[in-house]
């Protein structure tokens, strides 16, 4: 008898998201799991945006700052390091000093950072506030408006401002990225919630928190886990968005990331602990299905890239 | 669950004047309507009609189809208006399906029929002679009826056995019967046999206000014994789908799920 590779075929796919105008990039769009390509199809690879803040990124640790020293003042300048030194396929900006507890700049300000960012660049852009709730439903519609034209993912909307942050994405033609707590059915109920008001569930992104290896991954995987077997096992058209792990920002804040080697002589390089900690952080999330990364560090950055395309084998391979 | 909607049905007034006067928007609306609430197939039940049946099912089909993307449920003991419904059946919209075969002599051509036109077909545990007294007689009927479907080449995944649901008011015994039958006939076959259900038969000569109580109550213990189709009214049985989909884990709850 002739063996036959066991091959798992799912009812579900994932949508894929196209952004960006000038420059666009397309992820999502399989019917496997992730890097499963001999058992479906799995058409685009995932994408990583490199990070950019609006205003001096003071609590990132040298070892991360230090590749952006000369840019990190000027959010235009430091995309355009981004895009043009270190090859990025797209662009997160975080318009972090909006937050209430740092500079509290206006919607007006975001506005025009948004406006500089997007003159200097024309990969895709990713557009995020502070995590406020309220600030961010000022903040990002203002930001939306800005980048009308421009085909932006926009975010993040949570349970309490997803109202006024879809009608932005809505108006001005934007993606949406959905944040609920790792909570699988608040998950699906605020993809509800904002396919309710007339919002493409098509132009959802799904972001179910992400957390740093060592700082609750495990959660963050199971929940994304779980996700994209509702999406391709049980069929659920409201899951089957492609995912968002937005990882830099846990990563670069854990211990691991910032003891000086003075201090934890043991652990080794610190330059090398905060990049191997992106690294295995991201992996992670890209096994356990998301095809949207953020992330920070440039060599962390290539050595999943290169994590991609060693992975990705298609139906021949 | 495939809900096969009942509500086009010659013995309710209002479809029987559309019948008679080929009047289609009274058959488009309630076919839409029962599309919206979540029917996946309409059952097209024009009686036994006589000479006249050909055109009439072909009718039915074609002003259903119309209005609405779904197959269509082909219920009438007449042979020649079942294939003329199969001929102008539009199959962009699933599979038609044939209501039915049984035991009796009389209704071997449908799977004849069924295997002509790649239909799904209904096996309805009944024979020649009187009703079965349980469900040990009920399997042994639906064993006979995958005998012939074999013998005929209509493959056993296309065929639906359906437990024959008698009125509670009538036989009270039955109820639970047809639940026995239901679990025993999946286990006729591996992978497990197709059930279906004429639901409301249930409740038939019940007062109107308990009848949707009894459908929707009878229901849930027979999706839990795991029916695999019905037909019923998709607008009384769509909450308890939708919710047996949650608490049985083959969708993931939201607060919202009875919207989706």
């Amino acid at each position: 008898m002739v063996f036959t590779e066991p091959k798992e075929a799912f009812p579900g796919s994932i949508y894929d998201i196209t952004f960006g105008a000038e420059r666009t990039v397309t992820f999502g769009g399989e019917n496997s799991l992730a890097f499963h390509g001999f058992e479906g199809a799995a058409p685009h690879h995932p994408v990583i945006a490199f990070e950019v803040q609006d205003s001096l990124p003071d609590d990132w640790p040298p070892a991360v700052h230090d590749v952006y020293a000369g840019v990190s003042g000027d959010p235009a300048a430091w995309a355009q390091f981004c895009q043009n030194e270190l090859k990025a396929q797209a662009i997160a900006l975080r318009l972090l000093s909006t937050h209430p507890d740092r500079a509290d700049r206006s919607a007006a300000d975001a506005a025009r950072t948004v406006a500089d960012v997007l003159a200097a660049v024309s990969v895709p852009l990713i557009i995020l506030g502070s995590n406020h709730v309220e600030k961010d439903a000022e903040v990002l519609v203002a930001a939306a408006e800005a980048a009308k034209g421009r085909k932006c993912i926009i975010g993040k909307a949570q349970e309490k401002n997803y109202r006024t942050i879809t009608a932005a994405a809505m108006a001005n033609d934007h993606l949406l990225i959905a944040l609920s707590e790792l909570d699988i059915n608040l998950c699906k109920q605020l993809n509800i919630l904002i396919t309710q008001m007339g919002y493409a569930r098509e132009r959802i992104i799904i972001d179910p928190m992400c957390s740093a290896l060592g700082y609750g991954l495990d959660y963050t995987w199971s929940v994304m886990e779980r996700i994209r077997l509702a999406a391709l096992a049980q069929n659920d058209a409201v899951m089957q968005q492609p995912m968002l792990a937005d990882v830099g920002m846990y990563v670069w804040k854990t211990k691991e990331a910032q003891a000086p080697e003075a201090e934890l002589p043991r652990w080794g390089s610190l330059k090398q602990r905060g990049i191997a900690w992106e690294v295995i952080t991201a992996g992670s999330m890209l096994l356990a299905g998301a095809e949207l990364l953020i992330m920070r560090h440039p060599e962390a950055v290539a050595s999943i890239e290169q994590f991609i395309g060693e992975l990705s084998v298609t139906e021949a391979g | 669950m495939l809900i096969i909607g009942e509500k086009l049905s010659i013995i309710a007034k209002r479809v029987r004047e559309a019948i008679l006067h080929r009047d289609r928007s009274p058959i488009q609306e309630i076919a839409v309507n029962q599309w919206r609430a979540g029917a996946g197939m309409i059952d097209a039940n024009i009686g036994p009609a006589g000479e006249e049946g050909e055109a009439l099912m072909e009718w039915m089909v074609t002003t259903i189809q119309e209005v609405v993307p779904l197959p269509v449920c082909l219920d009438t003991t007449n042979a020649g208006a079942v294939e003329a419904g199969l001929r102008v059946h539009d199959n962009t919209w699933g599979r038609p399906m044939i209501n039915s075969t049984s035991n009796d002599p009389e209704r071997f051509p449908m799977l004849e029929l069924a295997a002509q036109y790649n239909a799904l077909i209904i096996g309805l545990a009944v024979g020649k002679g009187g009703l079965p007294a349980d469900a040990e007689e009920r399997c042994a009927l639906a064993a006979e009826i995958m005998g012939r479907a074999m013998e005929c080449g209509v493959p056993l995944e296309d065929l639906y056995l359906d437990p024959l649901v008698l009125q509670i008011a009538t036989s009270q015994d039955h109820a639970r019967h047809v639940l026995n039958a239901v679990k025993m006939f999946q286990e006729l076959n591996e992978p497990a046999m197709k059930t279906v259900v004429g639901l409301s038969n249930i409740s038939n000569g019940c007062p109107k206000h308990i009848r949707p109580i009894l459908n929707k109550h009878y229901f849930t213990l027979l999706m839990h014994e795991g029916l695999a189709a019905a037909i019923a009214d998709p607008h009384e049985v769509a909450e308890t789908v939708k919710t047996l989909d949650v608490l049985q884990g083959r969708i993931v709850y939201a607060h919202s799920y009875l919207e989706m």
